[in-house]
């Protein structure tokens, strides 16, 4: 459990294994949102903040609960219902706290209570045997990436509404075809250091 | 047996767990208590606050016309909100224009009431429900135009005033990949509370009168919502002029069906105009008011019509006929229900002969 490895995860899952370019995880509201920079820049907030904190419960629940009673095939249940949970009362906080910041933010958090990339954190943390700093450091990192490539993707998009498009890949077409060109440019970053 | 056990025990307890946490905070945190919705600076409804205005509005049996049912994919349920609840949500700037913004108009399935709450929705709003139908009728009234006849699921009885419309829900089917909304006026007397009818005209590649003509059976479910409408007869002794055409008729004759159950002998003059011969249709239903109201006449005017045919009825252009029978506009009111281009050449007549614009009132297909 030394610094050094957790921020090589932390850098790791920003670039060289970014959820969403390289996993392909997290793609419907990536699709849904990605129109305009300042609605991904609160869906991607939401999604780090969210990916953070699941990652550390998921691994205190599967380390303290689940491993000592042996029980960790229940993880993919347990996951998705703690992850639910947490999404809900955020939710819950930040509407009845900040008006500002439930219509940057909150509003996104039950898009993402389905999205696949927050239990794919989880899930990885466990198979990879993460310690809890370095578990940690993969959701922050991840989210942080996931959010780099919404915000890309949302720039690109909001460029291309004023760019002619051949008929018939408008909309999602255009847009999965510029996601596979982000991945194959994160991929070339993966010479630096790679994840399993 | 045990290792079960210990499975049931752990996810069970953590489920529960969970469950406490959201009971406490649902009525903590997210508990709004009660809050005051004012409608229209008159109606005030107390209603547990936290949820969508569109869904409390609802649950107060209050509808707002939404064709999406609270998704925010269709834009429709906009609410002025005159109390200030916090900027615009990314969920309703793609709905809302500039011009709407600067007097306060919100998409109600987006924002939750978490405060007394203070809101303009149009008056006919407050008595516009939903209602669950079965189709117990379809007969052919011309070549072109269907009656049919719907009843009354749930709730089991509408109140609407003669003269007003309703918007029929069509599902998805061929034409359209999402259920859309439809007016149609009613045909029947609001006196028969437990089903209405309709009379809709096809018009070919029409979204709601193709389904209407080739695609609804008897006995298949239709969703309603109304009543809507502000045409309707004013309640004055003033001689009346009723001007329809084609489906026109519809609320005509719910309106004077009304007259004669309530025997309102009201001066009045029915003018039907129709192409030929082939398109008119309830001409008995019209003799037979003749000798219930003996104020009232039914004149039927044909343009064109069929050759060789003893026609002896008036023919020509509905607006001529009108002319010809108007003498002056003294003490009249009129009524009319047509095509835009009918409703605008006939209140042209009519104001001619010395009706007020304000005593025209008409009801334009779309």
């Amino acid at each position: 459990m030394n610094f050094l490895s957790a921020f090589a995860i932390f850098f790791a899952a920003i670039f060289t294994n970014n959820i969403l370019l390289t996993n392909y995880l997290g793609m419907c509201s990536f699709l849904a949102v990605s129109r305009k920079v300042d609605t991904s820049v609160g869906l991607g907030l939401a999604v780090t903040f969210v990916m953070t904190f699941t990652s550390a419960i998921n691994w205190l629940v599967y380390h303290f609960i689940l491993t000592p009673l042996d029980l960790v095939y229940l993880r993919y249940i347990i996951f998705i219902v703690i992850i639910a949970a947490f999404v809900q009362l955020v939710e819950m906080i930040i509407e009845r706290v900040s008006d500002i910041l439930y219509a940057s933010l909150g509003i996104f958090l039950p898009l993402i209570t389905v999205n696949c990339s927050i239990l794919g954190v989880s899930l990885f943390m466990v198979i990879r045997d993460y310690t809890f700093i370095n578990s940690i450091a993969y959701g922050l990192g991840s989210g942080i990436g996931w959010f780099l490539a919404i915000i890309a993707m949302a720039g690109i998009r909001e460029k291309m509404d004023r760019s002619r498009i051949p008929n018939g890949l408008e909309g999602a077409g255009i847009a999965l075809i510029i996601a596979g060109i982000m991945a194959m440019a994160f991929v070339g970053f993966s010479g630096m250091l790679n994840l399993s | 047996m045990s290792h079960i056990m210990i499975a049931i025990l752990v996810s069970g307890g953590l489920f529960s767990f969970l469950a406490v946490i959201m009971v406490i905070a649902d009525n903590t945190i997210a508990d709004y208590g009660e809050v005051k919705i004012t409608v229209n600076n008159d109606e005030e409804l107390k209603v547990e606050g936290g949820k969508p205005l569109l869904k409390t509005l609802m649950e107060e049996d209050i509808f707002i016309p939404s064709a999406c049912g609270g998704r925010g994919s269709c834009g429709l349920c906009k609410v002025k909100v005159n109390t200030d609840i916090g900027g615009y949500l990314p969920t309703e700037t793609p709905w809302i224009e500039e011009e709407e913004q600067k007097e306060n108009i919100r998409l109600s399935c987006q924002i939750k009431v978490k405060q007394d709450v203070e809101i303009e929705i149009p008056e006919e709003y407050l008595n516009v429900k939903e209602f669950e139908t079965k189709v117990a009728g379809i007969r052919d009234l011309t070549h072109d135009i269907k009656e049919i006849t719907l009843k009354l699921i749930e709730p089991e009885t509408i109140e609407f005033k003669a003269g007003q419309f309703i918007q029929l829900r069509v599902p998805e089917y061929k034409l359209t990949d999402e259920p859309v909304y439809r007016a149609y006026s009613m045909a029947s007397s609001p006196s028969r509370k437990n089903e209405i009818e309709l009379e809709i005209r096809y018009v070919p590649e029409g979204i709601c009168t193709t389904y209407a003509h080739n695609y609804l059976k008897e006995g298949d479910k239709v969703i309603i919502n109304g009543p809507y409408g502000e045409f309707y007869l004013r309640d004055n002794d003033r001689d009346i002029i009723f001007i329809a055409g084609g489906s026109g008729m519809a609320p005509i004759k719910s309106i004077i069906t009304f007259m004669a159950e309530e025997n309102i002998q009201r001066k009045a003059k029915y003018f039907f105009g129709a192409r030929s011969q082939k398109d008119l249709f309830l001409v008995d239903r019209m003799k037979e008011f003749e000798e219930k109201l003996s104020n009232f006449e039914f004149v039927p005017a044909l343009s064109d019509p069929e050759e060789n045919s003893n026609w002896e009825g008036e023919t020509g252009l509905i607006t001529e006929i009108v002319d010809k029978y108007l003498e002056s506009g003294e003490n009249k009111e009129a009524y009319l229900c047509g095509s835009p281009g009918m409703i605008k050449a006939c209140v042209e007549v009519l104001t001619d002969n010395g009706i007020p614009d304000e005593l025209i009132y008409f009801d334009e297909f779309g």
